[in-house]
């Protein structure tokens, strides 16, 4: 096989596995204040859809990203009513946005399957110009690719560099002690909701308006349970999120590679990889993940009248 | 004012629980419909004849009717095969991969024994799907009795492997000579027998025997007691001589066997036939309805017919209004929504 195939697989892992990590540094936030939230899946989809019908009627990419990325911290606000007003469970609001989800994409997105778009634009990196421009298409990186690093890094310094993030964390482990130290958890989470959600709709940007470039119906095809397993996988840090990420999009090379050097295995088995290895990582690093564990994830916060 | 009279009165009368019980479930599906006629009109849709199909074809004839009671078998096991676990404190999401398992390993059974009469080959498919069930939720069950994961992301992550090994089973083994996404049909001894010339078949007799054996294996027996008291409290269980890990994985995988057998009844008795992501969500729809019924086994018998209501007519709306098939599932959530919501009306519960 040529370099080219190889280095068009790699180019391919790169695109798949950004809207991955978006979605992942959405869940971080999420769950570092104490909401898991496995309704990913549903507002990746909403944000896709939608995104992809804005480009697609008004022909500005930029303004699909920007309405996808309020659609999905939109959808967490729905999530965020549930478990933080009416104090609902958070696995079974999660599922049913999870549904929503899939209900409200296929609606909003069925007059545009099919549909073709101008995604968006394609910045080659500089110094690759020169190089033919068959390899140098392959290298053409839209803008939320260069910014999900960058991005990753912001997530991390925020959790962790400001009082926001202090805050938000301190909601994550003990929302009584938070209150009690004048925070205002119910806040805190919606924030944390929000701005989860806002990430988790740039990935799903990503996918829809620069990755694949038109709509069919689930097509995140389970990126946001993948996410949520990879927030485990990445001991709810930012920073190894994007190692998450990269172990990632290096499986779906790998299984791309093994189909274009003709090895006979079922593509459907090599769609299992990603999964496998998660779950092999999770074992392997069973004993010690409590630790980083935010303490009360998954409760309740009853208030502290 | 008026929910304090109401709980006045239900400490005299029992009976009046009841009826609180039916307006609380009558104020919500009415707001349910709300929610969804505004989608239906955005979308161009005229909500009253939309309803209109939808009772009409639940509800406007016993054929409709039997339809319901069809879409609920698998929910009403599914549901079952959440709530042992739940009792237990684990929490099985993975029904969905446990019921492809299962549903797997019963279209063994029946393309491989193709010659057998029916009074064995059924029974051996419903082992066998009860087998492939307890196999896939053994290692979640497993890894948590050890203490290395918790179940309920690793029964996440399965769920997305099984649809695919059986995908993988049917495009290289299993696949008819017609169609690559589709097995051979079934042959006649290897579907469950069907009643009243309608599509309900015998899994609805298994889900009954099943809900009622739940019900009395909770409530009268040791192991009922025992399970319970782990969910409760696992650690002052275990030090009463409860053996907590055994408990785990048999729960888990007793669990993940009806899962199975979900699977065996949709192939045996609904398709008779495995074709791919034939499920759609069904394991899911039980984690769900187990959640709303609060693992009881009469609210799961009521969820899951409210859940059969739902998807059964949006089936319909599909076919005369046009909608995506993928609607029903905002019809669902709405549901879900406002039932999580415990709007005002509703009489809080303190935990």
């Amino acid at each position: 096989m040529s370099l080219l195939a190889i280095l068009g697989v790699f180019s391919s892992a790169i695109f798949s596995g950004t809207s991955l990590l978006y979605a992942t540094l959405g869940e971080i936030i999420n769950e570092r204040s104490g909401i898991i939230n496995l309704g990913l899946e549903g507002v990746l989809l909403v944000s896709a859809s939608v995104g992809f019908a804005v480009t697609s009627v008004s022909g500005n990419p930029y303004l699909g990203v920007l309405v996808a990325i309020l659609a999905g911290g939109l959808m967490n606000m729905i999530l965020g009513y549930l478990v933080i007003n009416r104090e609902a469970n958070q696995l079974a609001s999660g599922l049913a946005l999870m549904f929503f989800g899939f209900g409200l994409s296929a609606l909003i997105g069925k007059p545009y399957v099919g549909v073709k778009i101008h995604g968006l634009p394609r910045i080659p990196l500089p110094w690759i110009s020169n190089l033919p421009s068959l390899y140098a298409s392959l290298f053409g990186f839209d803008i939320l690719i260069y910014l999900a690093i960058p991005v990753a890094i912001l997530v991390w310094w925020l959790l962790f560099r400001t009082r926001w993030g202090l805050g938000l964390r301190a909601v994550g482990e003990n929302a009584d002690t938070a209150f009690a130290s004048g925070r205002n958890p119910r806040l805190i989470r919606y924030q944390a909701l929000f701005v989860g959600g806002l990430l988790a709709g740039i990935g799903a940007a990503h996918l829809s308006i620069a990755y694949t470039m038109n709509w069919a119906e689930y097509m995140t095809a389970g990126r946001g349970f993948i996410a949520v397993a990879l927030v485990i996988f990445s001991r709810w840090n930012p920073l190894q999120a994007i190692v998450g990420a990269l172990v990632f999009s290096g499986a779906v090379a790998f299984q791309l590679l093994l189909q274009s050097s003709g090895v006979q295995i079922s593509p459907l088995l090599l769609d299992t990889i990603p999964y496998i290895i998660t779950l092999l990582v999770l074992i392997a690093w069973g004993g010690n993940r409590k630790h980083s564990a935010p303490a009360s994830l998954g409760r309740i916060y009853h208030g502290s009248e | 004012m008026w929910q304090r009279t109401n709980s006045h009165i239900r400490s005299i009368f029992s009976i009046s629980k009841l009826q609180d019980v039916i307006v609380r479930y009558l104020l919500m599906i009415l707001l349910v419909f709300v929610f969804f006629g505004l989608i239906l009109l955005i979308s161009g849709k005229d909500p009253i004849k939309s309803y209109g199909d939808i009772l009409g074809s639940t509800f406007g004839s016993a054929y409709g009717f039997s339809e319901v009671i069809v879409a609920m078998i698998p929910m009403l096991i599914t549901a079952l095969a959440v709530a042992l676990p739940w009792r237990a404190g684990l929490i099985n999401i993975g029904g969905e991969g446990q019921l492809y398992i299962g549903a797997a390993f019963a279209t063994w059974g029946a393309l491989t024994f193709t010659n057998l009469p029916a009074w064995i080959l059924l029974p051996l498919m419903l082992l066998l799907g009860m087998l492939g069930g307890a196999l896939w939720a053994f290692i979640p069950g497993y890894l948590k009795a050890v203490g290395l994961v918790n179940e309920t992301i690793t029964s996440l992550l399965l769920n997305s492997v099984a649809p695919k090994i059986v995908g993988f089973l049917i495009f290289g083994f299993w696949h008819s000579a017609m169609n690559t996404v589709k097995t051979a049909n079934f042959v006649p001894a290897a579907l469950l027998p069907t009643f009243f010339n309608t599509r309900i078949h015998l899994g609805l007799v298994i889900a009954l025997v099943l809900l009622t054996l739940f019900w009395f294996v909770m409530k009268y027996t040791r192991w009922g007691l025992e399970i319970r008291s782990i969910g409760g409290n696992s650690q002052a269980a275990r030090r009463n001589g409860v053996p907590l890990k055994g408990y785990l994985i048999t729960v888990m995988c007793i669990g993940g066997a009806i899962a199975g057998l979900a699977g065996m009844a949709q192939v045996s008795g609904f398709y008779g036939v495995l074709f791919l992501n034939f499920s759609a969500g069904l394991g899911y729809m039980g984690f769900l309805i187990c959640w709303l019924a609060g693992g009881q086994p009469i609210g799961i018998l009521l969820m899951s017919f409210v859940v059969a209501i739902i998807t059964t007519g949006g089936n319909l709306l599909q076919l005369t209004r046009d909608l995506p098939y993928a609607v029903i599932n905002i019809l669902l959530a709405f549901t879900l929504f406002i039932v999580l919501a415990r709007p005002k009306f509703f009489e809080r519960k303190k935990a």
